[in-house]
């Protein structure tokens, strides 16, 4: 358990995670939270109150100028012109392959500035990728470090910051919230109705503090990535580097809706297009644990008719639910799944998206 | 941090409890705060015969899996079957009903290599 944390980068925030009593983990080369006081609690807080993540360990990219805009519809597979100023929009970042490289949440802050909140181990890669896709016909910065990223998600996160209340699901504004200027968006990880606040990286501490000690009556707790980790799950959204990598497209992740094949060109295209009319021939699928059962992890062996056909990608003891749940790559057509747990082999259920769903 | 000054410990955070030719063997309350949510246990089989030292069960929290290792080398002569469905009495009741497994013992000469409360307590900087 004890790893060197030595060459970890910390956010504007670490001071406050001690003093909170966060327990660290390792996490694309910063030092972030796992958990506080236990993921369980952290995660049933965000389905039923209000959690505060602190995420500033992503990486904020803007571009800018008179083409932004065509531009990064050449280089991203939504399309951005189905967006607007105000607006944001999940997209993928692929390679000529159809591979994705990331998967990201574009933020049209004014009509020729974008913020692209990108995963944070491939921060320097996709500021890399985009400067050289770039070639100087638009503006590409990286201010990872100036700026700071916080997740406030829950059902009751609209009663703590009412004055961004009225933001629709994926708008963005700018707000003031306890005297410091934000970016407020109505975006998330996590399933649950939210926002994630973007503020300059030494009003942090300050905004942490405010949004804790106002969210107190509110039920309010910070949240680590342990919990992170367990709700995206729930909800399947694909954590970059394990469910999704540059090995694998959106088409065979199961997110086609997120790529715009009639906007015209862009990069990774014509390999999605020729994937989509062959049809792909693994797919990411949600699956389950009978009741009682290990929890699977990534990197256990999924096994279909007797033979090995994949690994898990993701995989956790579902808090919401109660029992075992993952994300692992099948051939086309798989209906029956084991996991492989420690040389034994335990029947899964292939379930559709969201494994969790929230209770009407 | 509780450690009791009845048991003897191994640094890897087990805890034994010796009757007569017998050590009953649980995880540490440091070892409990540490893995917090367990939601499963994997106990050792019945008459498997255990090594110090070596990795005899697995305890699964929310965040992972994590091996248990014998602490005594011997038999296995009882394990704690209400932890299949309660595995969150290791979590509760560490040194109590969150006990694992009992073992008989091989070599008593082996519970002198584990650590006092003192010293685990030193050992985990309490």
């Amino acid at each position: 358990m004890a790893v060197s944390t030595n060459s970890w980068r910390r956010t504007p925030l670490h001071a406050a995670h001690v003093e909170w009593g966060a327990k660290f983990v390792a996490f694309g080369g910063w030092e972030m939270p796992v958990q506080y006081s236990s993921i369980r609690e952290e995660h049933l807080a965000v389905r039923e109150r209000i959690g505060l993540f602190d995420v500033s360990h992503m990486g904020e990219l803007i571009v800018s100028g008179f083409r932004a805009e065509a531009f990064l519809n050449r280089v991203l597979t939504n399309d951005v012109r189905r967006s607007q100023a105000g607006r944001a929009q999940y997209t993928f970042l692929c390679n000529e392959r159809g591979g994705i490289l990331d998967d990201l949440v574009l933020y049209w802050l004014e009509p020729m500035r974008f913020l692209l909140l990108v995963n944070a181990a491939n921060t320097y890669r996709d500021f890399g990728w985009l400067t050289e896709q770039a070639a100087g016909t638009v503006r590409v910065e990286n201010h990872s470090d100036e700026i700071a990223t916080l997740a406030l998600q829950g059902p009751l996160a609209p009663k703590l910051l009412p004055m961004a209340a009225g933001l629709g699901l994926f708008h963005i504004g700018a707000f003031d919230v306890a005297g410091f200027r934000c970016w407020i968006a109505r975006t998330g990880y996590t399933g649950e109705d939210g926002f994630e606040l973007f503020c300059a990286s030494e009003d942090a501490p300050q905004l942490w503090d405010a949004l804790l000690t106002c969210g107190a009556e509110f039920g309010i707790r910070p949240c680590g990535l342990g919990a992170r980790d367990t709700l995206r799950m729930e909800m399947c959204y694909p954590l970059h580097g394990q469910d999704i990598t540059a090995e694998t497209t959106p088409l065979e992740a199961g997110l086609g809706r997120f790529i715009a094949l009639d906007k015209g060109e862009f990069i990774g295209r014509s390999a999605l297009v020729e994937q989509k009319e062959k049809g792909v021939s693994r797919k990411l699928v949600p699956f389950k644990m009978l009741p009682g059962l290990p929890p699977p992890r990534p990197h256990y062996p999924i096994i279909a008719g007797g033979q090995r056909v994949g690994e898990v990608t993701s995989g956790a003891p579902s808090p919401s639910l109660g029992v075992g749940i993952g994300l692992g790559y099948v051939a086309t057509g798989t209906t029956q799944l084991e996991i492989e747990i420690r040389g034994k082999r335990f029947p899964a259920t292939i379930e559709k998206k969201p494994l969790y769903k929230k209770p009407q | 941090m509780n450690v009791p000054t009845n048991l003897k410990y191994a640094k890897s955070h087990e805890w034994v409890r010796v009757e007569g030719d017998t050590a009953v063997v649980g995880i540490t309350d440091h070892a409990q705060q540490e893995l917090t949510d367990i939601v499963y246990v994997e106990l050792p089989k019945l008459d498997a015969d255990v090594e110090a030292g070596k990795p005899c069960a697995v305890v699964e929290s929310v965040k992972a899996a994590s091996d248990i290792y014998a602490p005594v080398s011997g038999e296995v002569i009882a394990v704690n079957e209400e932890l299949a469905h309660a595995p969150e009495l290791l979590n509760e009741d560490p040194y109590g009903k969150g006990w694992m497994f009992k073992v008989k013992l091989r070599d008593t000469g082996e519970l002198g290599e584990l650590l006092n409360a003192s010293d685990y307590t030193h050992h985990i900087g309490a």
